[in-house]
């Protein structure tokens, strides 16, 4: 064993102990979530109302699809297709910018309704759609925040990949960007039935 | 009076020279250095600001400054020695010098991320710093940025949560660092059995960090962002609620001062059998009792609230788990009191230290209980009965365990012993100033006076001179022990392998240990770590 031994295990390992983080991380905009939803049921259900629905669809399909398509990136370059690897890779930093300029487009709506954090229309729409819309901003914000972060790193691999650092043998920054990437995924999973399609 | 000694170790050996030598290593006891350095420059400032917070109290009414810099004082010190000092302390600096050799590995799993880690520590320091002297004024909303005020007030609390939030970040780094490391790269022979008391402590403290930190993430993001935007969140007159934020700010800062105490008293367990020369009594009930303090310290937040206005069944059943958490504390002070028991007990300068700890830290915890229970918790919450606990079990346990931890490790890493006899002045002023400065901040907590406040009524101005002068003795105990920690470092007596006689690894290699720590050949563990049979301490 030296400085330089390698360990993919531990590795995997490392990078799901960052997943968790970032569970907690989101966890504290859904608890909040949670405890507003009680306090203000029926006004949580009509500022929901409000969001678009088409855009939420639209973006949760261009996501799943992102999440097949680097997992499929990891399965070429286990087989060692890189190229293969490489046109999927881009397609989900593709599919990523797709994500946010559809975001863009829907938060530009309904920044133009003057819906946004701490406008004064919002807060004379009552202390529960205010508060849906705070928590709606903030945590799309961040989960935006992360999809930027993500779509960075698989182009930052994809380069590396090209260069032939990232190989057949040895692909554990693909898939641990690609694990990245689920967990984006995931947390809109969550988001999307929660401030879209349950109330 | 210093030998020339042409073996260094890691201090010299480096793939780059110079200064890039160190900013740019991977080697995990150089980042420790550079993180010890780092954290006992930030300790000085903050114990400056502490100091004249008490000068300011010495009377009532003005005495060195205004009510806002008191305010603003009060607040970067709490923030300085908690984010800056307490939480890596033990963790950044000894955890990262030791971790590795205690397992008989070469690194740290992930060496570059743990470079990053310091850089994101300091980024956050120099962040607070900054927040002192920019624009709106120093923060003056206390380390624990309540809402209301800390979203209204219009000095630099965004700067500050954003330091912290940097802070927070190089914490995970460690975590998830320490985590991994510990599962993979434990040396043959290396069982979960064999791992030293302070590799538990340091795995507990770690699964805290990776667990409980981005809670304060997220807390301090929103903090920023209704700043920024105004939004609300925890404004009750838009639909907000002030408490939830306390929920939120206690969910990762409770489990915060377990990552702050859980390293000392892995410290205090290795320190105790070396200079009992006796195993440590009950390994396994040290252990797990490290992981149940992380555990049930998760599930108390809310015993900080018991004022805020929350449900009494809450109280009642955050009561009740604080209380479980004395259990494992108390399994650990009776533990090293048996291993005490019997032994060849030698009061060498780190034990000094280990048994103050002990004190400080009895009193301070059962201090706790009084705060945990609901009842007396009514009258003593927000009094200095508070600051003068939460210093015993903080700066008498975490911040003692960090001094004997140096004066325990220091040797080994420059290869030189300080003189033992100013150690045990140091030690005693030290001591001596501690109890007299927070034991009256205690009693005059019991009588009602409240923390946090410019000024107070006469009928309190003997004990706060009490305490005042107090600090002083501390501070001249400190002084005394950071010098002859500093002089013996740089020329103090050369010593050998093994100073103090002790059964763990790092005590098998050179000193100061060489990069990468073991020669050639990995080591095999063949035994416990606190097998002293055989172990003979070199005289120095």
């Amino acid at each position: 064993m030296s400085i330089e031994h390698r360990d993919d295990t531990g590795d995997r390992f490392g990078m799901w102990l960052f997943l968790y983080t970032e569970v907690i991380l989101f966890s504290g905009l859904f608890i909040l979530y949670a405890m507003a939803l009680a306090k203000f049921p029926q006004q949580y259900a009509e500022a929901s109302h409000k969001l678009n629905i088409y855009f939420g669809s639209i973006n949760t399909i261009v996501l799943l699809t992102s999440s097949l398509t680097i997992a499929l990136a990891v399965s070429a370059i286990q087989m060692g297709r890189v190229k293969h690897c490489l046109n999927l890779c881009w397609v989900t930093v593709a599919l990523a910018i797709l994500f946010l300029v559809n975001k863009y487009f829907e938060w530009s709506a309904e920044i133009s309704h003057g819906i946004y954090p701490g406008s004064e229309q919002l807060a004379e729409m009552g202390e529960g759609v205010t508060s849906f819309f705070n928590l709606y901003y903030f945590t799309a914000g961040l989960h935006g925040l992360h999809v930027l972060i993500g779509a960075s790193l698989i182009g930052v691999v994809a380069v590396l990949t090209a260069k032939g650092k990232v190989t057949s043998d040895r692909y554990t920054l693909l898939e641990n960007s690609a694990l990245y990437w689920h967990l984006v995924d995931l947390v809109w999973i969550f988001l999307f039935p929660l401030y879209y399609l349950i109330l | 009076m210093s030998e020339t000694t042409t073996y260094t170790g890691f201090w010299q050996e480096s793939p780059r020279p110079g200064i890039l030598g160190w900013l740019l290593t991977t080697d995990h006891k150089r980042i420790g250095i550079l993180y010890l350095g780092s954290l006992i420059s930030m300790f000085i400032v903050g114990a400056c600001l502490g100091l004249a917070i008490r000068l300011e109290l010495i009377a009532p009414g003005r005495t060195i400054m205004d009510a806002q810099t008191y305010n603003a004082t009060f607040t970067v010190h709490g923030v300085i020695m908690i984010f800056m000092f307490l939480i890596p302390s033990i963790p950044a600096a000894f955890g990262n010098l030791l971790l590795p050799i205690h397992i008989g590995a070469r690194d740290v799993s992930f060496p570059k991320l743990n470079l990053l880690s310091w850089y994101c520590y300091i980024i956050g320091a120099v962040l607070a710093v900054a927040s002192i002297f920019g624009g709106g004024g120093a923060p003056d909303t206390g380390w624990t940025f309540y809402v209301p005020f800390s979203t209204q007030t219009s000095t630099n609390v965004s700067l500050a949560a954003f330091a912290a939030f940097m802070l927070g970040f190089s914490s995970i780094l460690t975590g998830i660092n320490f985590v991994t490391t510990v599962h993979r790269l434990r040396c043959e022979g290396m069982t979960w059995g064999r791992l030293p008391l302070f590799i538990w402590t340091l795995y507990a403290t770690a699964w805290i960090q990776v667990l409980a930190t981005p809670m304060i993430g997220i807390t301090l993001v929103l903090i920023i962002l209704e700043r920024t935007f105004g939004a609300g969140l925890f404004d009750a007159a838009r639909g907000g609620d002030p408490i939830l934020y306390q929920h939120l700010f206690w969910i990762y800062s409770h489990p915060a001062v377990y990552i702050m105490i859980l390293p000392g008293m892995g410290v205090i367990s290795e320190v105790i059998p070396t200079f009992a020369r006796k195993p440590l009594f009950g390994y396994w009930a040290m252990a797990l009792s490290s992981l149940a303090i992380a555990f049930a310290g998760s599930l108390v937040w809310a015993h900080h609230m018991y004022a805020s206005g929350m449900s009494d069944l809450a109280i009642l059943v955050f009561s009740f788990l604080t209380f479980i958490v004395a259990i494992p504390s108390a399994i650990k002070v009776f533990n090293w009191v048996s291993t005490l028991y019997k032994g060849s007990i030698e009061l060498a300068p780190p034990m000094l230290y280990a048994l103050a700890f002990i004190f400080n830290f009895a009193i301070g915890g059962l201090g706790g209980l009084a705060l945990g229970a609901a009842a007396s918790d009514i009258h003593l919450h927000d009094t200095y009965f508070v600051v003068g606990h939460f210093h015993y079990v903080m700066f008498g346990g975490g911040g003692f365990a960090l001094f004997a931890a140096m004066h325990y490790w220091l040797p080994k890493f420059t290869g030189r012993m300080y003189n033992h006899k100013v150690a045990v002045i140091g030690w005693a002023l030290l001591f001596v100033g501690f109890n007299i400065t927070y034991m009256a901040m205690q009693a005059v907590g019991i009588q009602g006076m409240p923390r946090r406040y410019y000024d107070y009524v006469p009928e309190f101005t003997t004990l706060n001179q009490v305490s005042t002068v107090g600090s002083w003795v501390m501070a001249l105990g400190l002084i005394i022990m950071f010098a002859n920690l500093w002089r013996g470092m740089r020329s103090g007596r050369p010593i050998g392998l093994n100073p103090w006689g002790a059964a763990t690894l790092e005590w098998s290699i050179p000193s100061p240990p060489p990069l990468e720590n073991f020669g050639e050949e990995d080591p095999v563990v063949t035994r416990g770590p606190y097998e002293f049979k055989g172990v003979v301490a070199d005289e120095y």
